[in-house]
């Protein structure tokens, strides 16, 4: 198995191979939670957390656990650690538990965590597949925070709205009204704006990967470039 | 017999990861249950302070609670009322009343009514309206809900305590009228309800803690 560097690890989570935007995994609570910036944050972070932890013990174990059973073990170590999580935020975050509400549990349902525990941890060395649990997890909290973000400022006319949930008083007023007496653009904070939102990230992503794309080419085709 | 060995051990490691899972679920939950319990009741008490206020009170109102099962108050459900006295006295009940006509379901109430028969104040628990134009009932969105404190039976009188479309005198929403239909209907039932069995609600025995509770909700 050939190591993969570091940088590369993280270009991969974050850019190239991001989990919400090119492999298009956990798409059901990605697009239901963003309707805040603060809750797509929220989700983000559990969902890191989550990847982390199952990504190191998968890593771990990988060496003991036969090949036979390893989608059991993968399932418990998953199950176990966001239980943990849900448990503990319902502790200790109480309100933005009862914001997120049932997507804290349907993390274990997110595809990409299972699919990074077969597809990375279980062949690669502790540090190797922690880093990568790392750039996939943030990967995925940049799409939740992007459309959180997205989604708040063109259906409410806020940003950063009930940031105390997640950073108590400190952040009583770091709420943002960006408009002033914004009567809401309620496509944007149903279901369907999260669909079109998503999309146009989407879009903009391969825009951006296809200008990078042509930029060499065009260098080196110099002028016989097609007309 | 070298294949039964690894049928063996593979299913002791199996049986190991599901121990060691469990006995972490177990630790955590063990660990954080009082700081849950705690949270739980906090938002409860925060919900209440907003539908009557602490000054009105001296008893353990989160304690001192009553079942009452009413086909049209809890929508087939028991309703859960939180029974307010100063010194023994009687001042106010909170009604956990449920609007089962919503746009969306059911819509859950606090509604806080005092022994004049004079809403303290109305918050919803939960919903599930349309975000954006059902949910100006919650109290963070529009000052919609704080329109009925200071309201009676008589102001206005019940036949008018319904939303203006349907010859009342309280708003509905701009393209949204079935949501706040249901939620003052809702409140007059709740009114009605209290009206009539203002001594009963009031004069039974305050249970000591939750056991006494326990009891009158199993049926």
């Amino acid at each position: 198995m050939s190591e993969t560097s570091y940088p590369e690890i993280a270009r991969n989570g974050l850019w190239n191979n991001n989990p919400a935007l090119v492999q298009l995994l956990g798409l059901c609570p990605l697009l239901a939670v963003t309707t805040t910036f603060i809750n797509g944050l929220g989700l983000g972070i559990a969902t890191t957390l989550t990847l982390i932890i199952s990504n190191s013990v998968v890593s771990a174990i990988r060496k003991l656990v036969r090949p036979e059973v390893r989608i059991p073990v993968f399932v418990l170590v998953i199950a176990s650690t966001v239980t943990v999580i849900e448990i503990s935020m319902n502790a200790w975050f109480h309100e933005l538990y009862l914001i997120l509400g049932i997507f804290i549990p349907l993390i274990v349902t997110n595809c990409s965590i299972i699919g990074r525990a077969e597809a990375f941890a279980s062949k690669n060395r502790l540090r190797a597949a922690f880093t990568d649990g790392l750039a996939m997890g943030l990967g995925f909290t940049a799409v939740l925070v992007t459309l959180g973000a997205l989604r708040e400022i063109i259906g409410k006319g806020t940003l950063f709205a009930q940031s105390h949930l997640m950073f108590g008083e400190l952040a009583a007023n770091w709420s943002l009204t960006l408009i002033d007496d914004y009567r809401g653009f309620l496509l944007a904070v149903l279901p369907p704006g999260a669909f079109i939102g998503l999309g146009l990230i989407i879009a903009v992503k391969n825009l951006i990967d296809q200008r990078r794309a042509r930029r060499p080419v065009r260098a080196a085709a110099g002028e016989t470039a097609p007309a | 017999m070298s294949d039964y060995r690894h049928i063996l051990f593979t299913g002791v490691l199996l049986f190991a990861f599901a121990a060691i899972g469990t006995s972490m679920v177990a630790v955590t939950y063990e660990q954080s249950r009082e700081q849950i319990e705690r949270n739980e009741r906090q938002v409860l008490r925060r919900q209440l302070n907003q539908v009557i206020s602490p000054e009105r009170y001296d008893n353990n109102l989160l304690e001192d609670r009553i079942e009452i099962s009413d086909p049209g108050l809890g929508a087939g459900r028991p309703v859960t009322v939180y029974r307010a006295y100063m010194q023994e006295t009687p001042v106010a009940a909170v009604f956990t009343s449920v609007a089962p006509d919503g746009y969306n379901g059911s819509i859950r109430l606090l509604v806080g009514i005092d022994v004049n028969g004079i809403v303290t104040g109305v918050r919803v628990l939960s919903h599930r309206e349309t975000p954006g134009l059902g949910d100006a009932i919650e109290a963070g969105r529009s000052d919609w809900i704080e329109g009925f404190a200071g309201r009676s039976l008589g102001d206005p009188p019940v036949q008018r305590w319904r939303v203006r479309r349907d010859g009342g005198v309280f708003d509905q929403f701009t393209g949204a009228t079935i949501t706040p239909r249901a939620v003052v209907n809702a409140i007059r039932k709740t009114l009605l309800y209290f009206d009539e069995h203002q001594e009963e609600i009031l004069a039974r025995p305050a249970p000591d803690g939750a056991q006494a509770d326990e009891e009158t909700h199993d049926e």
